[in-house]
Order: structure tokens, then sequence, then C-alpha cells
């Protein structure tokens, strides 16, 4: 009965898509829409069946993932540290935290130009453009994140005799989990947008390299195609992140199933 | 009771600054009367006969004395009401106790364990337990540096089991009730037997009828445990009905010190309790306003 009803409530969640895509199919085959203009989902379907046999797609999925993973593993750890120090100690806030409040304000594509400059069209100015924008978000809620556990809780910790170790590892980083967490949603949704945006200005491969040379001879399905596993790329990587929400956060009301 | 009352064949007189009407009448009779089938023993002079002294301690805060040369001694075991109205210092006095806070001048002396760890505990007047730590873990805290692994396991279900939440003990603190968080907290609080245990109005946020179930709680405890109990309140009714002794601080300073030589337990509403309780509040707002 309970699993029937999770099924039914799933499913509700993608009949939408279901209907949009059947109206679309329709729409493309009666000549409504222009194939110079969107390409039907059988044709993307198709694109999809050619790219994946001749290897490429499976290619240039797996440098643009590489790319973002590495990126945000950098970005993100750079983040944490600077979170986390910024957060437990006052003479680190204060001796980095307006710079990094300032360099935040710049969008970090508008560096492209700069970037290139430094490094071409290498993988360094991907990686250097990934890092920069998903260090922001993990900084940010870091620092709040520690910045708002319950003093009464870190009071209670000390008179109850944890060393500062203990009391990091028992109080203070549980306590700013959940922020962290929204801090690592916010950096994985930017690092999508970063690499799509690298990838189709500077790239020799990936996903974004394929669909501009897929616009270069007029390849409309094969440009849909890349739209739509951007996308499927970025849903994932949300539902992993929320996965791991769940796992961690399981003592928060929010996440408690009754 | 108190433990100085049970050392009869120290000569010296001990040094408290104030005797309880029950340890005074315990001393003008002779020991065989009070445990007539066992021979009085001598007994070396406990270090922890007095749990903790405060010696011409002031707290200022910037210009503002909080605590004005408080002259204290409690013996160990003893059951301390400290009550006050709000802002009187009742509070700073406890943050002192259990080391949050230093004063000014003035000395302070804690008994401490047998290896000079911290044997006080202190119980907030929230839970303050640890959302991320299921009951029992949050119990746990409480051994922080003294048992861990299975031997705190052990120790933290049966205090679990003495407050009546041992059946709680792999469920997260956000499914509990109020009275069952504070009994948590009070179960983290005694999971190390501490030898004074300072309450910082831990009831003042419960219901009527869940106090009343704490109180009786507490007390059965302390009789179980006998370490000694500081509780800061404003409730003069729940000083009398538990403490050993009652203390009323009024501006920084120790304006009346009572004991309650009442036996245990003691019914709520009882006419002594009802005539101390009186003579409390005449001091807290003045007999010549009445």
């Amino acid at each position: 009965m309970k699993a029937t009803g999770q099924i039914l409530k799933n499913a509700t969640g993608w009949a939408l898509p279901a209907v949009i895509l059947l109206v679309w199919e329709i729409a493309a085959r009666t000549g409504l829409i222009s194939p110079n203009v969107m390409a039907a989902p059988s044709a993307v379907a198709e694109a999809f069946w050619r790219l994946l046999l001749s290897g490429e797609l499976i290619r240039n999925i797996g440098v643009s993932t590489a790319r973002a993973l590495s990126g945000f593993v950098i970005g993100g750890s750079i983040g944490l540290a600077f979170g986390l120090a910024n957060g437990l100690s006052g003479l680190s806030r204060n001796l980095t935290d307006t710079t990094l409040q300032m360099v935040r304000n710049i969008p970090h594509l508008a560096l492209i130009p700069l970037v290139i400059l430094w490094f071409g069209i290498d993988e360094q100015a991907k990686l250097f453009l990934v890092a920069l924008g998903v260090f922001f978000p993990i900084y940010v809620n870091t620092l709040l994140g520690i910045q708002s556990v319950d003093p009464q809780l870190v009071e209670m910790g000390r008179v109850y005799g944890m060393s500062r170790t203990t009391l990091f590892f028992r109080v203070i980083l549980p306590g700013a989990l959940p922020a962290i967490f929204v801090g690592l949603r916010y950096a994985l949704g930017i690092m999508w947008l970063t690499l799509i945006v690298a990838e189709t200005i500077a790239a020799s491969s990936g996903l974004g390299y394929m669909a501009m040379q897929a616009r270069e001879f007029l390849l409309i399905d094969v440009v849909v195609l890349s739209i739509l596993i951007y996308a499927l790329l970025g849903k994932l990587a949300d539902s992993f992140a929320r996965l791991l929400e769940r796992l961690t956060l399981q003592w928060h009301p929010a996440f408690q199933t009754a | 009771m108190s433990v100085i009352a049970l050392s009869p064949k120290s000569d010296a007189p001990v040094k408290t600054a104030k005797d309880t009407a029950e340890a005074r009448a315990l001393r003008e009779t002779t020991p065989t009367q009070w445990f007539p089938y066992a021979a009085p023993q001598a007994r070396a002079r406990d270090p922890r006969d007095t749990a903790f002294s405060f010696r011409d301690i002031s707290r200022k805060f910037g210009d503002k004395t909080v605590l004005d040369n408080i002259d204290l001694d409690v013996p160990a075991g003893q059951f301390l009401a400290v009550i006050g109205k709000s802002g009187c210092g009742k509070s700073t006095l406890l943050r002192l106790l259990t080391g949050l806070d230093k004063p000014t001048t003035g000395t302070l002396t804690v008994n401490k364990g047998e290896n000079g760890e911290n044997r006080t505990r202190i119980m907030f007047q929230e839970p303050r337990l640890l959302p991320w730590a299921r009951i029992a873990k949050n119990v746990e805290v409480g051994l922080t540096g003294i048992a861990g692994g299975e031997g705190a396991r052990e120790k933290s279900l049966a205090i679990l089991r003495e407050v009546g939440l041992a059946d709680r003990a792999g469920e997260w603190p956000s499914v509990l009730s109020g009275g069952q968080r504070q009994r948590v907290a009070l179960a983290r609080a005694l999971v190390a037997h501490p030898y004074i245990l300072a309450l910082d109005e831990p009831l003042g946020a419960l219901d009527a009828l869940t106090r009343i179930e704490m109180q009786q709680l507490l007390e059965r405890i302390w009789l179980q445990q006998k370490f000694t109990a500081v509780l800061v309140t404003h409730d003069v009714a729940e000083a009398v009905a538990l403490a050993d002794r009652v203390i009323v601080i009024d501006r920084g300073r120790i304006a009346l010190d009572l004991d309650i030589p009442l036996d245990r337990p003691r019914r709520h509403g009882s006419p002594e309790l009802a005539r101390l309780e009186g003579q409390i509040l005449d001091t807290l707002f003045g007999e010549k306003a009445g």
C-alpha cells in the first residue's frame, strides 16, 4: 500500500514532463515547429543513440564531469577551509573576510577574458573558473553555519570538559552541517553553470564543445541533447547532495519521517 | 542531614559558616543514640566535608557590583537553595561555582575528584541536549574525559533507567517532551556521580505538574547519591520543599541564611513550609512595606 503510494507520488512529478514531450513531438511532426528551430524528441533520441554508439557522448560527458568534479573539490575544500577558519578564529576572520567579501561581489564569469589570457583554453582555465565559482557558496554558508551554532550548546560542552577538538567534532561541526549542505547544493548548481559557459566559450572537448560544434553544422538535435544532458547531470548532482543530507541530518526534524 | 554531623570523634569544631539545626541537634546527642547497633568509628577527616566555600568573593562587571563580599561554606551533601529577584547575582554565583566565570576578588575553593578532575556539574534552565546525538549519546556527554565506549554506554543506560527514560535511549531529542528532555539533562549531569550539582532554575520552563514530578525525582536521586546540590530558583515554594538550607541574595549580598529542618518527604502546602516561605518572602520584599 505504502510502496504503491510512494511510486504514485514520484510518478506525479514526471507527468508534466511526459505531457510536454508528447505535445512537442506532435507539434514537430505536424510541422508546427520548424526543424530549423527545434528538433523533435524522437530526433534527439536518435542523436543520443548515434553519439552513444560512436563513443563521442560518453567521452564528452566523462571529460565534462571530470572537470566539474575536480574544480568542485579544489574550490569546495578551499571554501570549507576558509569557512571553518574564519568561523572559529576571530583573527583569521578579521584578516581575510573583508577581502573575500569584496572578491565575492565580482561575477566570476566576468573573469573569463582574463582567465583565457592567463591559462589559454587549457584545462586550468576551466578548473580555475569552476573552483572560483564553487568557493563562495561553500565559504559563506560554512561561516554562517559555524556562527549560528547555538552558543548555549558550546557553553554546555565547555562545562562538561570537552577539549577543543571534541567540541569541534561533537558540537560545532554537526551544528554547522545543515548550512554547509545548503552551500553544497548551491555550489553544485554553480559548478555546472560555470562549466557550461567555460566550455562553450573556449574548449576543445566536453559537452559544451559538443554543443558548439553541433551549432556550427546546424545539428539542432545534438544541441538539444547537450542541453538535456546538462539538466540531467545537474539533477543527478542535486539528488546526490540530498541523499547525503538525509544520511547525515537524520536528527533534524525536517528529515524525520513519522 | 549533613556529613559533618557524622564525624563525632573530630574534636575540633568543624569550621562551617553555618551549622544546620539538624547538625546541632545531632551533635548534642551521643553517637550511640543515632546508631544503636553499630559502634561509632573514628573517621579520618574527609577533605570532602566542605563541598565548596566562597571567601570574600566579589564579582564586578565594570562599575556594577553583582556579588559583594560573599562568604559561604556548604558542607558536602547539603541541599542548598539560592533565592533572589532577577539580577540579584544568583546566576553569577552559580557561574562562579561551575567555573564559567571568575571572581573579581576573593577565593573560591571547590572540592575536586581524586585526580583533580572536575566533579561539578551544572543543569541549565534549558535542556541543552545535542540535537544530533541520540539520547544515550547525550547522556554520555556527562562522562567526557571520565569514561568512554562500552562502559560509558552502560553507565548512561543505568542512569536513564533511574530517571525513567531507559526505553527512549535510542531516540533523537526532538521527539521528546520538554519534561523528558529536562530529565535527560538531569541524567547527563548525574551520570558521572558529581560531588556538586548546580541547578540553574532547571524546572523554570516546565508546566506545574511536570515540575512537581521533577522535584520528586530530583529529591529521590539526591537522597540516593548524596551529592551537594545548589539550586538557584525564584520559586520560594520549590526552595523550601527541596532544600536543607535556603539563602536569599539581595543586591549582591546574602540577606538571609535559613535552615529548613523538616523531615522528608515534605508535603506540599504543609503549615511549616508555608511559615518558612512567608519568612523568606518577607526578606525579599521587606517587612517595612507590609
